[in-house]
């Protein structure tokens, strides 16, 4: 990555979206940053994990184009997502820099998966953490993503320190993340956390199956069934014993 | 005189509903907790209402027709649901959702649709009509050549001369403001005032026209005494004032089968009365809701006969009673008023409807409340319009009320002829075949060069398709010139032209489909690699098209200036026109339903657009195309030039619930600021579809009329169309069933 003096930082995009009405408060414009190291199997978005690949452009240009959007976006805000956005995170630190100097809220959609400085230099300008916590324990979530669960624990920490506000994610997949054991885990370390202001369990759906159709990976969750309703209840319940605000 | 102008000064004075209003009326800037449910009258009668509404539908669509009667504003005895139950009386002929026959426009027309349902035409009538001539034998007497080829091609289309062309707004308050006796008395002054000028064409008309209108006048005073009613003097109250003005548009229903009969700007008005009734303890707020509630269910009742040729244009047996609603004062202060809210609130007493047509005149600056109160009730109901007040009060005043879908005109003030629309991507075609229809191979304008090079050249297919629309701007106008010349002469607008000034300014409503398919083709051609495959006569039947090219509906300068390009050009070709009666030329990029079958009819464009494939409506990006979100493409639609377009620009807009916000109060509050931002970025028109349950089976149907459903569930985003039909059905089961 290069520092240019007038055009910010470079970095690769997969998209944009200029309407999230579901991904923070308010209306907000969407960026979804190239690449991702974790290897999720029910990745619904497997097109944008490839790294530098996708759109070359750079954080000026992304800061003007939400610029224009401000009379849409002036009391919702911008969310980073991906990919993984930390996995740029100089280009993503910028484009949040931008927005901040804007007046824009700014929210950081990400599953912890960065370096200490790299997550310190983003979070500096990020109001609000969605933090997609896959699973509780090493074992499952190594077994879900193929990598190890320590940095999105560093990271919801990281919130805690700095008062920067949490809203976990959390995608219940049948036979892996439904586990009543696992989920009750889960609610009881995250109910330690003051930064957390709400959380949100997404249950799994295969409105992203076509997608894993056009990349050369395999797609292990074809037989999976989506997580129903009463699955659904189970978790919440879980979670709400714990004290957790869904 | 009567009871609520008893200010000689103003009875003397000219009409002015506008300054009536001003001077009287509550603006209202608090919520809706006032609202009162509906009464058990009302809910009896709407039960009557629906199950004869089940029988239409079960009869094929058309409950009943009198075809032994030509319709007029006496032609009927009074007739009733449930007398006991209605508040307010008068139905369109002698039973309630009967459909007349109106042949004035076009005694073939009435033929057609009897034929379709299966009636007989009378013989008596057929007889009167061998010596009257219509509307339409008089625009077909004269049409040119050119003209029916045109027409026959699909390049004008959907043209109002073989229907009434509607459009066209009485200002009913007047009758509930003045009384119908003021109303001839102006009209007598007037007549007499203008004597001593000159009797050439123009004022010879103008005299038997005022002559007409004082008769309609009569007649509808002769109309509301069989009834019971005397509306010779202003309403007392409430509930008189709704009566009074629906015996007015009741009149317009029975004389004209109009292609829009709206509504115009009544409710605040009516709040005037209701305010007054509720202080002097008269009313109840129950009964004014009752009130409320049983007009808009006479609304929903007005039915027109209609050809099956008229319905694939026009789907939805539409009328277009648009009501408009809100708005912003000349003085700053808010026009919303207790009534705006009671109106929408029917939306909840009687359930969703199209009609009448709500439209909300929003501003930035309208009321807080108001602005969430209405975007509850799009969420709840997809039944709202909303139309930018802040660019339509400079142009047009703030009393202006919306004809049809976009059409603003000054109430009572101005009409519009009717334009219907020409089709811009076949026009773009045809400067590519030199003046050939794609289709036919027909030689339909004048001949021109085709454009022979093997890749197509920008600049050379812009001074073609330039060529292309000059032709285009002069043979539409000469068009719309005979159409409104017949339509006046055979089938004028009596009583909708009797509550006008008698001086009313006039536009010549035009309109273009498929501007965004020419801006695509343009921006194709402009920054991509464009090749003609031509059939043996020559005529290119499809392009190949190499690299990538900027698209309408992504926020993309390059794509969206050449949008706003084609409407400055067109603009400009049809203010050179001479019209008739002056009317000055005016725009709109609208569509209605009618964008399928225009894509029916037009070939192959450099776009990608298959033949025959659909258009997208109005001003809407095509479908699939407008990758970045709808904001995006909010910004586009908005970026188009309401001065060169002022007869309005429509975009639909079309989103589930669940993509809208995750709770109801987010749903609410983010639809609230995505109308802000649209509205203050200057878009002028916006449909707001919320997607329900039945709104989602039917975009699987009709994929063709949602452009842009983006399906984002919790940080996730597909596109609805592009799933299989067992997701489609999982998303909507999912979308009412589950919790996200």
């Amino acid at each position: 990555m290069t520092m240019e003096a007038n055009n910010g930082v470079s970095g690769y995009i997969h998209s944009v979206e200029s309407f999230g009405g579901v991904d923070g408060p308010g209306v907000r414009y969407i960026v979804f940053l190239q690449g991702c190291p974790l290897r999720c199997i029910y990745c619904h978005n497997p097109d944008s994990r490839k790294m530098s690949v996708g759109i070359l452009t750079n954080s000026a240009s992304v800061a003007e184009e939400i610029e224009g959007y401000i009379p849409f976006i002036k009391n919702g805000g911008v969310t980073l997502s991906g990919g993984e956005p930390l996995a740029q995170p100089e280009f993503a630190a910028d484009i949040l820099r931008r927005c901040k100097d804007m007046g824009l809220h700014t929210a950081l959609d990400t599953s912890g998966y960065g370096g200490t400085v790299a997550v310190l230099k983003v979070l500096k300008y990020t109001d609000l953490v969605l933090l997609d916590i896959k699973a509780y324990s090493g074992k499952l979530y190594t077994a879900v993503t193929g990598m190890s669960e320590d940095k999105a624990k560093a990271l919801l920490e990281m919130c805690e320190k700095l008062a920067i506000k949490v809203r976990i994610r959390h995608v219940v997949v049948p036979g892996y993340t439904d586990e009543p054991n696992e989920e009750q885990m889960l609610a009881r370390y995250l109910s330690k956390f003051n930064c957390i202001d709400r959380v949100e369990p997404i249950p799994f759906h295969k409105m992203g199956e076509y997608k894993w159709k056009d990349i050369d990976e395999e797609y292990e969750l074809y037989g999976t069934p989506e997580a129903d309703e009463k699955t659904m209840d189970k978790v919440k319940e879980i979670f709400t014993r714990e004290g957790l605000k869904l | 005189m009567s009871y609520y102008t008893d200010d000689i000064d103003f009875l003397y004075s000219d009409i002015s509903v506008r300054d009536y209003i001003i001077k009287n009326y509550t603006p209202y800037e608090g919520n809706g907790d006032f609202l009162a449910p509906p009464t058990e009258n009302t809910l009896k009668l709407w039960d009557k209402v629906k199950q004869l509404m089940q029988s239409e539908r079960e009869r094929g669509g058309v409950y009943d027709i009198d075809a032994d009667t030509v319709s007029g504003i006496t032609a009927f005895k009074p007739a009733y649901i449930d007398k006991d139950l209605e508040k307010i009386v008068g139905l369109q002929t002698d039973e309630p959702l009967k459909r007349a026959i109106m042949p004035f426009g076009g005694l073939r027309m009435v033929h057609n649709s009897l034929k379709a349902y299966g009636r007989e035409p009378n013989k008596d009538i057929d007889r009167i009509f061998a010596y009257r001539k219509t509307h339409n034998d008089g625009v077909f007497d004269v049409y040119t050549n050119e003209m029916r080829k045109a027409r026959h091609s699909g390049l004008i289309t959907g043209l109002p001369d073989a229907y009434g062309r509607g459009r066209i707004i009485g200002d009913y308050r007047r009758v509930a403001l003045y009384g119908v006796d003021f109303l001839i008395n102006q009209k007598s002054r007037s007549l007499e005032m203008s004597e001593g000028r000159q009797c050439d064409e123009e004022y010879i008309r103008h005299r038997e026209e005022i002559k007409e209108q004082i008769k309609a006048l009569g007649e509808l005073k002769e109309m509301a005494a069989s009834y019971g009613f005397d509306i010779s003097l202003g309403a007392k109250d409430t509930k008189e004032a709704f009566q009074w003005l629906y015996f007015a548009y009741l009149a317009a229903v029975k004389e004209q089968n109009g292609a829009a009969m709206s509504l115009g700007r009544v409710s605040t008005f009516l709040d005037i009365y209701a305010h007054r009734d509720l202080e002097n303890k008269r009313y109840t707020e129950e009964e004014i809701q009752e009130f409320v509630d049983q007009f808009v269910m006479k609304l929903r009742m007005v039915r027109f006969l209609r050809t099956p040729a008229y319905d694939e244009l026009f789907s939805g047996d539409p009328t277009w009673i648009t009501e408009s609603i809100g708005g912003m004062g000349l003085d700053g202060r808010t026009l919303v008023t207790k009534m705006s809210f009671r109106f929408l609130h029917t939306l909840s007493n009687l359930g969703a409807a199209p009609e009448p047509n709500l439209t909300v005149l929003y501003s930035t600056r309208l009321p807080a409340a108001f602005k969430e109160f209405c975007a509850d009730i799009s969420v709840r109901t997809s039944s709202i319009q909303y139309e930018n007040d802040d660019i339509m009060r400079t142009e047009y005043g703030d009393d202006y009320s919306i004809a049809c879908c976009v059409s603003a005109m000054r109430t009572g003030k101005q009409m519009q002829f009717f334009g219907a629309r020409v089709n811009l991507a076949k026009a773009l075609l045809y400067a590519i075949n030199g003046g050939k229809d794609e289709i036919s191979g027909e030689q339909i304008l004048p001949v021109m060069p085709v454009m022979n090079d093997d890749k197509l050249d920008y600049e050379k297919v812009m001074g073609s398709f330039d060529l292309v629309l000059d032709r285009l701007a002069k043979l539409y106008i000469d068009t719309l010139n005979i159409i409104h010349y017949m339509h006046d002469k055979y089938c004028y607008e009596r009583i909708q032209m009797a509550l006008h000034d008698d001086e009313v300014c006039r536009t010549m409503a035009c309109g273009i489909a498929g501007l965004s398919v020419v801006a695509d083709s343009l921006s194709a051609i402009r920054y991509a690699e464009v090749r003609p495959v031509r059939n043996e006569q020559g005529i290119a039947v499809d392009f190949v098209t190499k690299g990538e090219f900027p698209k309408f509906g992504n926020n993309d300068r390059r794509a969206d200036k050449l949008a706003v390009m084609v409407i400055k050009a067109f603009m400009q070709k049809l203010e050179k026109q001479k019209t008739y009666r002056n009317a000055k030329p005016t725009l709109s990029v609208l569509t209605i339903t009618s964008n399928v079958v225009y894509g029916k009819k037009t070939g192959t464009t450099p776009d990608g657009r298959r033949a025959g494939e659909p258009f997208a409506p109005g001003a809407n990006p095509m479908h699939g195309r407008d990758i970045k979100g709808c904001v995006a493409s909010m910004k586009s639609v908005a970026s188009l030039p309401y001065k060169y377009s002022s007869d309005g620009i429509s975009y639909t807009f079309s989103i589930i619930p669940a993509a809208l916000g995750k709770k109801k109060a987010e749903q609410t509050a983010n639809l609230a600021a995505l109308l802000d931002g649209y509205f203050e970025e200057g878009g002028h028109h916006i449909n707001v579809n919320v997607m329900d349950r039945e709104t989602l089976k039917d975009a699987m149907e009709h994929p063709e009329k949602y452009p842009q459903l983006t399906v984002r569930v919790s940080g996730y985003a597909v596109n609805f169309v592009k799933l299989s039909k067992e997701q489609q059905l999982d998303v909507i089961n999912r979308t009412f069933h589950a919790k996200f």
